[in-house]
């Protein structure tokens, strides 16, 4: 699985850092980081909850 | 044998309930009605992208409306009645014809309306923002360029709807009957704050002043708002008035049908309303242990987090499983001008508040509340990161003073 971020929607909230902070890294600089782009299958289930908590649907998951 | 399950309210907390049901293997049919005749969507962008026109309704569309969960939606009908004994809901179809449909569980999503000020009925330029059509009606006025938009209410919707006003720099009065905006939830300092961000985004703020009355005109046989008398004798000329007073919550359907009501639907720890009934989002009332007090939460997240955890709920009623306590960490963010602020938790307004991190003077800050040696919450403003960061501690169970040292150190 792939993480996709589309950086025109996201508003750097951080909604997904709370859930892993693993994966998704806001810094001081305001922009969202996406640490590892290809999270191990074992973070599935909280991709999935970082693409539904996302206000902005800013992110998801690509297949591939 | 399949279970029937009718869930009112196709919005955050219906929607998200219906998911869960399907993903985790409900086989029987889930009937969504919704009395708003749109594909569900998402009401933040409402008082924000959708009024200053950078997003067309297209883009608000709910994902989980959109995915395929064979869910039998019944948009545009009206939930009139509930009849326990039978199991049977009354409905108002799009036709205005009466139907009943029966279910075997129920989850109860029907949300809150906007209140509006009394005897505004039928003024044209008079407006709420709660509904799709609400905002894309303001938004039309907004287009046609009024000299000024007088808004009531400096609550978090008012906020966003001058902040976008703003943003189409259209001049703006801003009205509230409080002296200082959102005082009852984030207390007097910070409320300050707000005010002040109102202020140097150039809204003409009125604070401790009430609406005495609307004045009108009659403009081609319609009858048109004018002007708007305030409480402090002064009469403020506008040609669209945007009133963000709070929500009722939408539970006529329910009144004596024996689901125990008070201003919302009362649940146990659960979001159980009575055996197979359940109830989320902002129309849902539940004990919270964190909070020490019975809360009912109008927050985004915690609406998709009540209607996942309703619908588990009815999961593990039919299994026999125990039920898990939901006690979620209320969050939400509101958008005003270039300003982000964001809240987790729940303070009184009268709590301990200290700024842990920036200043209020450069408008990026966080700050937590106590009361005594407990962490009530966490507001940020612009600091997006702090917030997730120390949302985190509530559940670490760290005191207050605790609190502030880790937050100094982030
Ligand atoms: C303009 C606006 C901006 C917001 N911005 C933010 C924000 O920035 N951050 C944040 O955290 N939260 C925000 N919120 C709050 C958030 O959108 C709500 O908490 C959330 O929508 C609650 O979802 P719900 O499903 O419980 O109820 P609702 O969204 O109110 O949905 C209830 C649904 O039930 C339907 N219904 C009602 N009565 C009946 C009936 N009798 N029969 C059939 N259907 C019925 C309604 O048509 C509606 O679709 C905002 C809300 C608004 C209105
Ligand atoms: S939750 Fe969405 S909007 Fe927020 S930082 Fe993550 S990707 Fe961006």
């Amino acid at each position: 699985m792939r993480i996709v971020v589309d950086f025109d929607l996201c508003e750097s909230n951080a909604v997904c850092m709370g859930i892993a902070p693993e994966i998704f890294e806001v810094r001081d600089d305001d922009f969202l980081y996406v640490l590892d782009e290809n999270p191990p299958e074992s973070m599935r289930a909280k991709m999935e909850e970082s693409v539904q908590r996302c206000p902005k649907q800013a992110i998801s998951i690509a297949e591939d | 044998m399949t279970t029937t399950t009718v869930i009112v309210g196709a919005s955050l907390a219906g929607i998200n309930a219906a998911r869960t049901l399907r993903l985790q293997g409900q086989l029987g049919p889930i009937v969504v009605v919704d009395a708003d005749p749109e594909r569900p969507y998402d009401r933040p962008p409402l008082s924000k992208q959708i009024l200053t026109g950078e997003w067309e309704p297209e883009k608000i569309l709910l994902p989980a409306g959109k995915e395929d969960l064979n869910l039998d939606f019944r948009l545009g009908t009206r939930a009139k009645a509930l009849d326990l004994s039978s199991r049977q809901i009354i409905l108002e179809g799009p036709t205005g014809a009466a139907e009943t449909s029966s279910f075997d569980s129920l989850v109860i999503a029907s949300g809150a309306s906007a209140r509006r000020l009394p005897d505004t009925a039928g003024i044209a330029g008079v407006h709420v923002v709660r509904t799709l059509a609400d905002s894309l009606a303001l938004r039309a006025e907004l287009d046609a360029g009024p000299s000024r938009v007088v808004v009531i209410g400096a609550g978090f919707i008012g906020a966003e709807v001058a902040s976008s006003c703003r943003k189409r720099d259209l001049d703006v009065t801003l009205v509230e009957a409080l002296p200082l905006p959102l005082e009852r939830v984030i207390g007097a300092e910070m409320g300050q704050v707000c005010a002040q961000v109102h202020i140097e985004n150039g809204v003409d703020l009125r604070l401790g002043t009430g609406v005495l009355q609307i004045e009108t005109s009659s403009v081609d046989g319609v009858e048109r708002v004018r002007a708007v008398a305030l409480s402090d004798g002064t009469v403020v000329e506008a040609e669209v008035v945007v009133v963000g007073i709070g929500v009722t919550v939408n539970t006529q359907w329910l009144e004596g049908s024996g689901i125990a009501l008070d201003d919302g639907v009362v649940c146990d720890n659960t979001l159980l309303a009575a055996p197979s009934i359940v109830a989320a989002g902002d129309i849902a009332r539940y004990p919270s242990e964190r909070f020490g007090r019975v809360l009912r939460v109008e927050h985004w997240e915690t609406a998709i987090a009540g209607g996942e955890a309703a619908a588990r709920r009815l999961l593990a009623e039919a299994s026999g499983e125990t039920p898990a306590v939901f006690d979620p960490i209320p969050w939400f963010w509101s958008d005003q001008y270039d300003r982000k602020i964001q809240l987790a938790g729940r303070p009184m307004p009268t709590d301990e508040c200290r700024i842990v991190h920036g200043t209020t003077a450069e408008f990026r800050f966080v700050a937590l509340y106590g009361d005594g040696d407990r962490l009530t919450g966490v507001l940020g403003m612009n600091r997006p990161r702090h917030v997730v960061q120390l949302r985190a501690l509530f559940d670490e169970g760290v005191t207050f003073s605790e609190a502030c040292e880790r937050a100094a150190a982030l």
